[in-house]
């Protein structure tokens, strides 16, 4: 697994993309907290960065470049190896490239400007996004051989968990307004990582007292120890599921 | 060594093995041919474990081959058209199959290194090479680690005469240790002095599977082509004598 990791990393390090990424990243950090005097203010618009554009570019990124390894896929798969080790392997270096682009990116200038259990808390869920949608584009990619309908799949997927999710949960909100939904929804944001990490990013940032009596309810929930605790089993739920799922996947396919 | 027992494999509709049995030993070397399509990449997919047969078992050393992987460790592949990342040089790709690969102690075979004359592109990178250079490496991978059993797939198919002569050269080498050859190739001229057992396939079936020196005597002729030729007008031949029974 060692060996085969290393030239995995190597070969994603080479594609500059992920150096570009972190480039990206670093920029809009730093700008983001020069612009304001505030530095809470810059935390808040780091927000909608970590929520929406690193699962975009994480789970593009992945989906592309397994498509772009089948080649070394072909030839690993051919070679005294368990597909599980060539899999795993693939996915750690993806996760790994990546969650050290984001550290770098936006782990570097919150820990410099914000350095509070908010700050830590945003890079913590951001980590986990990187890796959750790693994972979930292995899951996108098993699905077919069709590069452009993998990518398509992998946009769509995103597409459902930063906008149409959230349209959904608005949609019940006010169908079922009359009942009480506030555990309900507790339940909902775990069908969600993206939702997961702007919960418990929100309530450190103490403003969950404009979401009102639902947001009591959350805060109640998501605020103790053993709610945070439950809510990171849950983005680890969406780490370890579609890798799951794509490993399975992956053991029966014909190369 | 190598036994297969009622393989079958379906694409969607198409049946691309239909139970096929057979059996191959230590220091045969095998001809696999057949028109396109007609099962022989997949069949050696099969055995490689790159495509898992829908039915029957294969076997390595009698042990099933079907979720083990040791078992690869025996085996040289060349592929029919390698694929390799495009990014990587030549020495990255030796360097990380001897990584992968690497028997302890024994040093890797780099013969097929050398006379290709691979050492002086070392540093070029893959997406560069021309389809014969790719071949090269290819084949020089196959045999690097001594593998028990080499399995050449149209092995001399874009390689220039010289080459392909050096790449030949080296089989015979190696079929004379007593390793497990099988070639599938097209060009039947140049398989007359490396095999001793041919095999047809056709539709995913084996038509028939002799010795060189019995489809000789059988068809009186002493080069593969004609003899396949040969037999193949003769089936052509009783299949349309069959239909016309029918009809």
């Amino acid at each position: 697994m060692k060996k085969l990791l290393k030239y995995v990393i190597a070969d994603i390090i080479q594609n500059k993309i992920v150096l570009i990424y972190t480039a990206l990243l670093l920029i809009i950090s730093f700008s983001v907290f020069n612009l304001e005097n505030n530095a809470s203010k810059g935390i808040a618009s780091l927000l909608n960065l970590v929520l929406l554009i690193v699962p975009l570019i994480c789970i593009i990124f992945s989906t592309i470049y397994i498509y772009n390894s089948s080649e070394f896929i072909e030839l690993l798969v051919s070679q005294p190896l368990k597909r599980k080790t060539i899999w795993l392997s693939l996915f750690l270096g993806l996760a790994t490239s990546l969650s050290i682009a984001f550290l770098a990116g936006v782990g570097i200038p919150v820990l410099i400007y914000h350095a509070d259990p908010t700050g830590v808390i945003l890079i913590i869920s951001g980590l986990f996004l990187t890796i959750a949608f790693v994972s979930i584009a292995m899951f996108a990619a098993g699905l077919t051989r069709d590069k452009a309908k993998g990518i398509g799949i992998a946009i769509a997927l995103w597409l459902f968990f930063a906008v149409i999710f959230d349209a959904i949960v608005l949609f019940l909100l006010f169908q079922f307004q009359e009942y009480p939904l506030e555990d309900a929804m507790v339940v909902m944001s775990f069908l969600n990582p993206i939702d997961l990490s702007r919960i418990q990013i929100l309530l450190q940032m103490d403003i969950s007292a404009l979401m009102g009596y639902t947001g009591a309810v959350f805060r109640e929930f998501f605020g103790s120890t053993l709610g945070i605790a439950l809510s990171f089993t849950g983005l680890l739920i969406w780490i370890v599921t579609p890798l799951f799922l794509s490993l399975k996947t992956f053991r029966k396919k014909d190369l | 060594m190598i036994e297969l027992k009622n393989v079958s494999k379906k694409f969607g509709k198409l049946q691309v093995l239909n139970n096929i049995n057979t059996r191959f030993g230590e220091g045969e070397c095998i001809a696999l041919l057949g028109p396109n399509g007609c099962g022989k990449t997949t069949m050696i997919k099969s055995i490689l474990g790159m495509v898992l047969p829908d039915g029957g078992e294969i076997l390595f050393d009698n042990a099933p081959v079907k979720k083990d992987w040791q078992y690869r460790k025996e085996i040289g592949y060349m592929p029919q058209i390698g694929r390799y990342p495009e990014n990587m040089t030549i020495s990255h790709i030796i360097s990380m199959m001897k990584d992968i690969r690497k028997e302890n102690g024994e040093k890797p075979d780099e013969e097929l290194v050398n006379k290709f004359g691979l050492n002086e592109m070392m540093n070029k990178k893959m997406r560069t090479l021309s389809g014969g250079t790719t071949q090269k490496v290819s084949a020089a991978l196959a045999f690097m680690f001594r593998p028990r059993v080499l399995i050449l797939d149209e092995p001399t198919a874009g390689l220039d005469p010289v080459s392909s002569l050096k790449l030949k050269e080296k089989i015979i080498k190696e079929k004379e240790k007593g390793k497990l050859i099988l070639i599938t190739s097209h060009i039947l001229s140049e398989l007359d002095d490396l095999v001793s057992k041919v095999v047809y396939m056709n539709e995913g079936r084996f038509l028939f599977e002799k010795p060189l020196e019995d489809l000789r005597e059988e068809t009186g002729e002493q080069k593969l082509e004609h003899a396949i030729a040969k037999i193949m007008n003769q089936q052509s031949a009783q299949y349309i004598k069959l239909q016309k029974h029918i009809a």
